[in-house]
């Protein structure tokens, strides 16, 4: 990733449709090489956001730069489309045969036929659909056609590529083995991409970045890490999934670590704040361990809080543990465990969390 | 049954000899035909397509419009094509009434809402996203549209065949612009409306047996062009 020279650069950009302004990005900035993942839930404004840099939806203001030139004349746009590729969830297939969708972009841009052929045959092995080069596209499995929407995608070379949610429709084994070869190649010809998803999953194993997206603006954008553990504000803390999201004031303050009132507890938390701040306290559930005596191993005493059993969800692989512990709680607990602590409703438990577990949130109010 | 077969033996009689007479009816039908299914796929694809692809206020009113052209009753399609032709009137001084061309206008006017209508779903029913990846793909607007309207290929060529198959059929349009001039404006089914109200049922039959040879023919390209080059 070369931070020096943004590939894309979007400045005041605003898509307004019926008077409402349905999104609204301040700056937006894009290294080349790097993978942008956008996340949020629907109607958040990510294809909006794709589809308006592609130059496919027309914004009402803004002005965008592509590698440091303002794309304003049609020609302009002409030129930058052809720069870039997009791969839509449907795969968006044209009624021909595979190898003749692999090659279309390249026949738009009027490329001699030897290399066109040569260029799409390359683009098929790559995503490994070669043995289908003469099969119909009508013909395709979902994850067979997905493949050829993006080795089509991939075949014009593009330097920036736009992918809206293209793994959404696809089975999980056909996803995972998708996802692992897009990943592959993404970083082997370093495609500078921006995708749009809403499996957090999909985001943090892809991306260089995060940007979460609500109500049409970017609410949190940074590496992955940053944004699954130190959420800016609430919305982004309950999307990337902290279960304990709570309303505190600081009540003491001490060398790196402050004391944070909570409903009918006090939690420990490492940060700085003065004391009379109003903060939220984020934590995530995976953070949170259950004991059914008070010998919270190697966490500090002050974080471990006897409480009562609410409720037991199971979630799949693991179990969500409600609990009350003067305020509420949120543990994840892996099936084995639930059965050796021998977890039930109503039962008295201990919960333990590490201060530096507890992400801050100043309230602006 | 008798004035059937004789009729169909008088059909093939006349075809298999090649008489003159209606060997030029058939022609000009053919002709006449043929040209305004080629304007109304003009006119009718590239409308059809613009309405299809741009909203526009008062749009559900052009396709209610649209629509209801498909059921141009041709009489009336006739009637007005006549009074803009006719001496005095509005297209007078072109003095084409009464001429071939004056019927390729109103089979034109017949054949265009067909195609149109036929045109405006078939585009309409592409996949709402298509438009955004074929330009995504680096396409001109130009070739963007050539190749919806190749994507579109089944149902518009299928747009294409009825619009035929309403103007090879139509009677009474031609009747009124064409005057049914012997050796100069009588079509097929000018001509077998005339044989048929003078008792001559062999000739009639035998021109509607044409008639349908002809609108078999015709389809059956139509139909191999529209089936080619299908992958498996």
């Amino acid at each position: 990733m070369n931070a020096e020279s943004p590939i894309l650069e979007i400045r005041n950009l605003e898509v307004k449709r019926g008077g409402a302004s349905v999104l609204d990005i301040p700056f937006l900035s894009l290294s080349e090489g790097e993978v942008l993942c956008l996340i949020g839930p629907n109607g958040a404004g990510k294809s909006t956001l794709l589809l308006t840099l592609a130059r496919l939806l027309k914004s009402s203001k803004g002005e965008m730069a592509f590698k440091g030139q303002v794309i304003a004349s049609n020609n302009a746009i002409l030129t930058y489309r052809r720069s870039l590729s997009m791969v839509f969830q449907e795969p968006l297939l044209f009624d021909t045969t595979v190898f003749e969708n692999v090659a279309s972009g390249l026949k738009i841009r009027g490329i001699q036929h030897d290399e066109m052929r040569q260029v799409a045959a390359d683009c098929l092995e790559r995503f490994g659909i070669g043995h289908l080069a003469g099969r119909s596209a009508r013909k395709l499995s979902g994850g067979e056609a997905q493949r050829t929407s993006l080795a089509r995608a991939f075949a014009t070379k593009p330097e920036i590529i736009f992918l809206d949610e293209p793994f959404s429709s696809l089975d999980p084994p056909t996803r995972e083995s998708l996802m692992e070869d897009l990943n592959r190649i993404l970083r082997e010809t370093g495609t500078t991409t921006i995708m749009a998803t809403h499996d957090q999953m999909e985001a943090i194993r892809l991306s260089d970045r995060i940007a979460v997206m609500n109500q049409g603006k970017i609410a949190q954008i940074g590496f992955p890490d940053t944004v699954m553990n130190s959420p800016a504000d609430e919305f982004v803390a309950s999307f990337v999934g902290v279960e304990t999201i709570l309303n505190g004031e600081i009540v003491k303050t001490g060398a790196g670590t402050v004391i944070c009132r909570v409903q009918n507890g006090e939690i420990e938390a490492v940060g700085n704040a003065k004391p009379g701040e109003r903060v939220v306290c984020c934590i995530r559930p995976e953070q949170v361990t259950l004991s059914t005596t008070q010998s919270g191993g190697g966490v500090s005493a002050r974080n471990t809080f006897p409480g009562r059993i609410v409720r037991i969800s199971p979630m799949g692989l693991f179990y969500k543990i409600s609990l009350d512990c003067g305020f509420f709680l949120t543990a994840y607990v892996t099936a084995p465990s639930v059965e050796n602590l021998a977890l039930q409703e109503d039962k008295p438990v201990f919960a333990s969390f590490k201060a530096t577990a507890v992400h801050l949130i100043r309230r602006s109010v | 049954m008798d004035i059937i077969i004789e009729g169909i033996k008088h059909a093939f009689m006349l075809l298999f000899t090649l008489d003159r007479e209606v060997l030029g009816i058939t022609w000009l039908s053919l002709r006449i035909s043929v040209s305004a299914t080629f304007l109304s796929m003009f006119i009718g694809v590239s409308v059809g397509t613009a309405v299809a692809l741009n909203q526009f206020p008062g749009r559900r009113l052009v396709v209610s419009l649209i629509n209801t052209g498909m059921a141009l009753p041709p009489v009336v399609v006739g009637l007005f094509v006549t009074i803009f032709l006719w001496r005095n009137g509005p297209l007078g001084f072109l003095e084409i009434l009464y001429t071939p061309t004056a019927i390729v206008i109103a089979q034109t006017v017949i054949a265009t809402p067909i195609v149109m209508g036929i045109s405006l779903a078939a585009i309409q029913n592409l996949p709402a996203n298509l438009r955004l990846q074929i330009l995504a793909l680096g396409a001109t607007r130009l070739q963007m549209l050539w190749m919806l309207v190749k994507e579109a290929r089944l149902p518009l060529l299928a747009a294409v065949m009825a619009g035929f198959g309403g103007v090879i059929s139509e009677v009474g349009a031609s009747m009124m612009v064409g005057g049914n001039i012997k050796g100069y404006s009588r079509v097929l089914t000018t001509a077998t409306v005339m044989e048929t109200s003078r008792g001559n049922f062999a000739i009639a039959i035998a021109l509607s047996i044409i008639l349908l040879l002809l609108a078999f023919t015709v389809n059956v390209v139509l139909t191999l062009i529209q089936q080619r080059d299908r992958p498996r």
